[in-house]
């Protein structure tokens, strides 16, 4: 934290600004399922996570999450934690891809959708459960069909959206050594 | 988009609005967190009258938040009917006792147990939503970076509330542009569409915006950078205002009741009220 670079803060503001925008105003509806949308604001999370680290990945969910509930009226902060873990871990699950040099093949995509559907379930179904249940005394049955709900919408979100984003991104980028000397 | 506008700064003149920013969010966070401790009835009771009595003091109409009290207590009515589904003897769990009032059909009984409950799950977020409101609605957006450091949070992270804050619209215009050139050429976002198109669809939308938010952050950061942001530990706020005796009654207040609601859950030993066990 002590060594915040500037990006790093304008980066953690613009973020956290696309993903209010995206999860406030819209919505794809999921079928079958009344009353629940996909959020694609994960998408982009999970792009800024891998894109900026784990510390931006974190402060993105944690002041995108607090502003859309804060827009509607009152923070739901078990959910808004578990944005926050989110953006944490996929951070620290994606350190080892170097989206920067444009490389984004078959390897690449499995490690970060890896990543995101591990740190979905340990967000959704270990962390806003369990703090549904301390904060709310919120009955295990409901909170474990939210935390499965949540987690298969969501990695479905985070798997299309994010995966395509990053592979358009990793194509504008020069690729490392990609200049032969004739 | 303009159907379900965001609450933002209704500026009145009252005391609530007079008093800086950082007592408003210090309050807030101090008085959520006593409503999130808590389980007890008389004292989340206590705090839903006293947030509406803040309510009042705001001069904020309720007929202005009309819509988000009304979501607010949609959602609320959504999760007690899923509580009940999902577990009606939830308040037996909890409450130790049980007594049927209304024998339904197959496991559901409505017990007084549940029901109570579901009334304290009902006040744990009346409690809370008038005060989160007022901070809402009575917070100038500017002084929002200034009273996160005023808490003592790292001036770095204020600053990126405050661009996140200050490019919110801009996003959404862009995002608005985007999505129009790109239905004009045909990428449908409609409801025609099937579901797994339609998220496609959106990465066409979304790839442009992160594009140019990219950018936006790299200019952004430049600026930022050649005025010597960042430099010094330290740093002041224009907008920052001096603490008066109002700012500590209202701190004082806050840290009562936090300090109430951690007192009665340390003494009783539980966070619950029990009314059937006397």
């Amino acid at each position: 934290m002590k060594k915040m670079s500037v990006k790093t803060v304008v980066a953690i503001g613009i973020g956290a600004a696309l993903f209010f925008v995206l999860g406030r105003f819209v919505a794809i509806p999921v079928p079958f399922v009344p009353n629940t949308t996909f959020s694609l604001q994960y998408g982009i999370l999970g792009l800024f996570a891998a894109l900026f680290g784990p510390i931006a990945g974190m402060l993105i969910g944690f002041i995108g999450h607090t502003l859309i509930d804060l827009s509607w009226g009152s923070p739901w902060w078990s959910w808004i934690i578990a944005s926050t873990c989110f953006g944490l871990m996929v951070g620290l699950f994606t350190r080892k891809l170097d989206l920067e040099s444009g490389s984004f093949g078959k390897k690449e995509i499995l490690t970060f959708n890896l990543a995101q559907i591990a740190s979905h379930a340990i967000s959704w179904l270990v962390i806003a459960l369990a703090l549904d249940m301390a904060i709310y005394a919120e009955p295990f049955a409901k909170v474990l069909t939210q935390g499965i709900t949540a987690t298969i919408l969501n990695s479905i979100a985070t798997g299309v959206v994010g995966t395509l984003l990053i592979m358009a991104y990793a194509k504008t980028r020069t690729k490392k050594g990609s200049l032969n000397k004739e | 988009m303009s159907k379900n506008a965001a609450l933002s700064y209704l500026p009145r003149k009252s005391v609530v609005h007079r008093m800086t920013g950082t007592t408003k969010l210090a309050f807030f966070l101090l008085w959520s967190t006593a409503a999130m401790l808590t389980y007890d009835t008389r004292l989340l009771a206590a705090m839903t009258v006293g947030g509406l009595v803040l309510f009042g003091v705001s001069r904020i109409k309720l007929q202005e938040v009309k819509g988000a009290l009304l979501f607010m207590l949609a959602l609320v009515m959504l999760n007690l009917i899923a509580i009940f589904l999902f577990s009606p003897d939830q308040g037996t769990a909890i409450y130790g006792t049980r007594h049927v009032i209304l024998p339904l059909f197959w496991r559901y009984n409505v017990t007084q147990e549940t029901l109570f409950y579901l009334l304290n799950f009902f006040l744990k977020y009346s409690a809370v939503i008038p005060v989160a409101l007022l901070f809402i609605l009575a917070t100038d957006p500017s002084e929002f970076a200034a009273s996160l450091a005023g808490i003592g949070v790292s001036y770095k992270v204020g600053y990126a509330v405050a661009l996140a804050l200050r490019y919110i619209p801009d996003v959404q215009r862009d995002f608005h542009n985007i999505s129009q050139a790109q239905q004009a050429r045909g990428v449908d976002l409609s409801a025609k569409d099937k579901t797994m198109t339609r998220l496609k669809n959106s990465a066409a939308i979304l790839l442009p915006l992160v594009l140019s938010s990219l950018s936006r952050i790299e200019t952004i950061s430049n600026a930022m950078e050649l005025r010597g942001f960042g430099k010094h530990k330290k740093r002041t706020w224009y907008v920052k205002r001096p603490f008066q005796a109002r700012d500590w009654a209202a701190m004082a207040l806050a840290a009562a009741v936090l300090a109430v609601s951690l007192g009665i859950t340390l003494t009783t030993g539980s966070r619950y009220f029990n009314p059937f066990v006397s």
